[in-house]
């Protein structure tokens, strides 16, 4: 099965080259943006794995309206104006109904122009620093109230951190993030010199002279904890760096928000044990229909070591609430998914329901979880319900006012709810 | 059962309150019931149940609170009782809490690990503290010690005292007294205790004696904050002295990295003039062939691991080194002479490189072992010193001698300098100019892959390993003047240097951009770099 499932990804790749698909009447298309080769390919080509095997499963459940899916796999490498060109090259040339991709905020913001202009669908799978709701964009990844706003509680109520060093990446995922943390923090009364903000490049692998900051800056007398939004490929050098100069986590314990099952993959995690991430899905999760999900992922990739991530759930979540959508609406009609899919629920891999919400955005579970000497992190605390993602921070001045609606008749991505106006299409 | 069971609990609370901490022994099935109730509950309740393992003061609990702060601590579902476990392919090998005995296997969906958290960590520290205190080993008196002085716990005191009037060894007994410090400045003991405690922290002078201080300043009043003030101010002289050394460290490790980056490109590029983009894939394949080295000594012969970098090395050479000569032979020798041509044509071998490594390894990161003598770091004064950026201090220089050796001494070395200086002449007196092209070409592309091996032990073993570097070895080799190897050497560390002494001021982001716009400064001024070469070679 895989092997003839290869050939019809194969075939998809083949038709994204000729002009015009062939078998455009008796197949719905899907396309899969996501970069196979340069910089984010660690991350992303996971995610187009976990897509091809989630349309494989459904073909094999009898596909969709009556038709087969079928797949169209583009590759726009990391860079992002080919994000824009590649996915204009899926919706006009291969017709696809429905596209699942992006990773980097940057690639998302290089496409959004093109769903608008072309009126077709985007699953977004990956948590996101919020403040932005458009109208064909899905996002099933976390806002920052569900990720990076439990994570500062948890560390806050339940291991007493007063001061915080706030490290990420420069781009504009962290420096939102940790915009909207800065403004969460002290709304909670915590003094400006508790927090250290710093950024580093993409890629930074001298962690040394940071690493021995956050020490001095922990050795104030007050508990200190770390919220990482440094970037995929910075964490490895940087959590050695870590392992190296001591610093455990009973001491200075390290929160992140990029970190995954999939990340730790490269690091030996004994010294590491109790760092913690915060995620709305971990490999760890104890419920049937994760364990059903592992065993399909590992029997499609062939592979009993891969593991998996959050993202990944994001997709699963994504794909069956689009599955559900066309079937609720009957057809894969643009306008007609995008009403039908806003209250459209579906299990998640934690053993409950996410719903999509009039905002474009779902309800996710928020779990802290612990790194554990397996690479593997273990649950420590989780809301005790669901947490709706909000696209506007309400710790942000110029965009707590603001709510999306996308239903009629509001149909706003950004309605000022002071003002009563609806300002602009909310990108 | 249950019953039973909060009784013991009960009575064994008051057993540990009523006898001193150091000299109890209890029989282990008084202990066990204790144990076996850590199985139940949430966090909360694990924490009261580790206290009350605690409060028995028997040192015969702590190889249970061991595993189960590491994680190691299971229990049976069918019954409840608790056994340490192993993981042994798809089952478990359980031995008995208490008597560590073997008791046995169990299978993945028998038994289920009891739940820690960081606070629990915490909790169990201390109280693994208290009870190892009197251990016959030094080191794990040592450790105990260090964890009363983080957990900074009253309680400790008396402990402490008992252990002290026993001590024997100068070093363990310091690091007693500085925990008992600890513990006297959070207790409510009266103020010449604390003067006392103050002075005992002050001269231990680092960080950690500063924090506590800092703490104690805070929340005390009257003499003992005015002593803590003082003791503050002393500790941070000293301490702002060593962070100009320790920066300088820094700066110099960062440099060997630089070096080790760049040293091989300082070949390929410095002395034969050949544009080589693809030189960071030859690092990246260097750092693959590593995990490789690693893969085959972890499934075959485990014992050997330690010495895994040493068998890599020589691989890496030659691995990176035979894909040098076979890119000089079968592209690059087509194009001397054309330094554009040259650039693409490596540019592409470069991205070729990747994604051939990328489908043969997957794209993912691949997990390289740190061997036991590159982990960890030891204290120099106030200075943190991690093993694996000394090793990679000494191994770069190592590098470098080496490589100075071999041009210098060796009849290859000769013909490589005669065949960069004048090629034709050198080719008059009878040397074969294009084999030793193709040598020096695998030279350099070999010491990329022996860098490799050491920056596998500090960075990402990725696809996108060499890209990272690419730039910065053209920096450096720029700088330091192309053609020299000298030149490479104090361009590599005068960066490390200038960039950490940056760092804290500006900034990673901007301290990088700093750097840069120095280069391009310095450039203007002297355009062949620190140590231009000289003669009628250079003009050509």
């Amino acid at each position: 099965m895989k092997k003839s499932f290869t050939k019809l990804a194969l075939a998809g790749l083949m038709a994204s080259t000729m002009i015009g698909g062939a078998a455009a009447e008796d197949t719905i298309k899907v396309g899969i943006l996501h970069s196979l080769s340069g910089t984010m390919a660690i991350s992303e080509t996971t995610l187009k794995d976990a897509m091809l095997m989630l349309i494989e499963e459904q073909n094999k459940k009898g596909g969709l309206l009556g038709k087969k899916l079928e797949a169209v796999v583009v590759d726009p490498a990391s860079d992002w104006p080919l994000f824009a060109e590649k996915a204009r090259e899926l919706i006009e040339v291969n017709g696809v109904d429905a596209v699942f991709g992006c990773w980097t905020s940057v690639s998302r913001k290089s496409v959004l122009p093109v769903f608008e202009e072309l009126n077709s669908l985007l699953f977004y799978p990956v948590q996101y620093e919020g403040e932005e709701s458009q109208r064909n964009v899905f996002y099933t990844g976390a806002a920052p109230n569900q990720q990076a706003i439990p994570a500062v509680d948890y560390l806050m109520n339940e291991e007493g951190v007063e001061r915080w060093v706030l490290a990420g990446t420069d781009y504009v995922y962290p420096r939102t993030t940790n915009k909207i943390l800065e403004a969460y923090l002290k709304s909670k009364g915590v003094a400006e010199e508790d927090i250290m903000i710093n950024y580093t490049p993409f890629g930074h692998s001298d962690w040394q002279t940071i690493v021995s900051d956050i020490k001095t800056f922990g050795s104030a007398g007050k508990k200190t904890a770390v919220v990482s939004t440094i970037n995929g490929d910075a964490n490895v050098p940087f959590y050695k760096e870590l392992a190296n100069a001591g610093i455990k986590a009973e001491d200075i314990p390290v929160v992140a928000f990029s970190v995954g099952e999939e990340e730790l993959a490269g690091l030996d995690t004994e010294p590491l044990v109790g760092h913690l991430a915060a995620w709305n899905y971990f490999q760890s999760a104890d419920t049937d229909i994760n364990a059903e999900f592992i065993d399909a992922w590992h029997a499609y990739i062939g592979d009993e070591e891969r593991v998996t991530n959050d993202p990944m759930e994001a997709h699963f979540i994504g794909f069956n609430m689009w599955v559900e959508a066309v079937e609720k609406a009957g057809t894969t009609d643009p306008d007609a998914v995008i009403d039908s899919i806003v209250g459209v629920t579906v299990p998640n891999l934690t053993g409950g329901y996410s719903a999509m919400m009039p905002n474009h955005h779902i309800t996710k579970p928020v779990l802290i979880g612990e790194i554990q000497d397996d690479g593997q992190f273990e649950t420590v605390w989780e809301t005790s319900g669901l947490v709706v993602g909000d696209a506007w921070s309400d710790y942000l001045e110029g965009s707590k006012d603001l709510i999306s609606d996308w239903r009629a008749p509001m149909s706003c991505g950004s309605f000022n709810t002071a003002t009563g106006e609806c300002t602009g299409s909310g990108s | 059962m249950s019953f039973l069971k909060s009784l013991f609990l009960i009575l064994g609370l008051i057993f540990g309150i009523f006898v001193s901490p150091a000299v109890a022994q209890s029989e282990p099935e008084t202990l066990r019931p204790l144990i076996n109730e850590l199985a139940k509950g949430k966090y909360a309740e694990t924490e009261q149940q580790i206290g009350a393992l605690a409060a028995t003061g028997d040192p015969a609990v702590a190889p249970a609170l061991k595993a189960l702060s590491e994680g190691d601590l299971f229990f049976r579902k069918s019954d409840g009782v608790v056994f340490i476990a192993e993981k042994q392919g798809n089952s478990y090998n359980l031995k008995d809490p208490l008597t560590l005995e073997a008791a046995g296997e169990a299978g993945r969906r028998e038994v289920k690990k009891i739940k820690v958290n960081n606070k629990l960590r915490r909790v169990i520290r201390s109280a693994l503290g208290s009870l190892t205190l009197m251990a016959s080993d030094p080191n794990v008196r040592r450790l105990a010690a260090v964890a009363i002085f983080k957990a900074k716990d009253p309680e400790g005191i008396e402990a402490l005292d008992v252990a002290l009037a026993a001590e024997e060894d100068e070093g363990v007994r310091r690091v007693m007294e500085q925990a008992r410090a600890a513990a006297v400045l959070n207790s409510d003991l009266d103020e010449t205790q604390k003067l006392d405690a103050v002075a005992t922290l002050s001269d231990m002078g680092n960080r950690d004696a500063l924090s506590l201080l800092l703490s104690v300043r805070a929340s005390s009043e009257g003499v003992v904050r005015s002593a803590a003030s003082e003791a503050i101010t002393k500790i941070e002289k000293s301490i702002a002295t060593w962070d100009a050394a320790q920066n300088i460290w820094y700066g110099v490790s960062l440099g060997s990295v630089l070096l080790l980056a760049a040293i091989g490109l300082a070949i390929t590029f410095g002395v034969m003039g050949v544009i080589n983009m693809a030189h960071g894939e030859m690092v990246m394949i260097g750092a693959y062939t590593t995990f490789v080295v690693q893969d085959v000594i972890r499934t075959s012969m485990p014992g050997l691991f330690e010495y895994s970098l040493f068998i890599a090395l020589p691989l890496a050479f030659l691995v990176a080194g035979l894909i040098g000569i076979a890119i000089e032979r079968g592209v690059i020798r087509w194009l001397y002479g054309r330094p554009l041509e040259t650039l693409l044509a490596t540019w592409g071998i470069s991205l070729i490189l990747q994604q051939a490594v990328r489908s043969i390894f997957g794209p993912t990161n691949r997990e390289v072992g740190n061997p036991d003598w590159m982990s960890g770091a030891f204290e120099l004064g106030q200075m943190t010193i991690t093993y694996n950026r000394m090793w990679i201090i000494v191994f770069a220089l190592l590098v470098f001698a080496g490589l100075m050796l071999v041009l210098k001494k060796t009849p290859f070395g000769l013909y490589t300098r005669a065949v960069t200086q004048n090629r034709r002449m050198a080719a008059s007196m009878g040397i074969r100019t294009p084999w030793i092209d193709a040598l020096t070409f695998g030279l350099g592309s070999g010491i990329a892959g022996i860098a490799g091996v050491a920056l596998s032990q500090i960075d990402n073993v990725s696809p996108n390993l060499g890209q990272g570097y690419i730039i910065d070895s053209f920096m450096v080799v720029v700088f330091g003047g192309v053609g020299n190897l000298w030149g490479t050497l104090v361009g590599a560390m005068t960066l490390g240097v200038v960039n950490k002494f940056l760092e804290p001021y500006a900034g990673a982001v901007l301290g990088k951009i700093f750097v840069l716009v120095f280069i391009i400064l310095f450039i203007q001024k002297r355009p062949r770099g620190l140590f231009a070469l000289k003669g009628r070679a250079v003009e050509a």
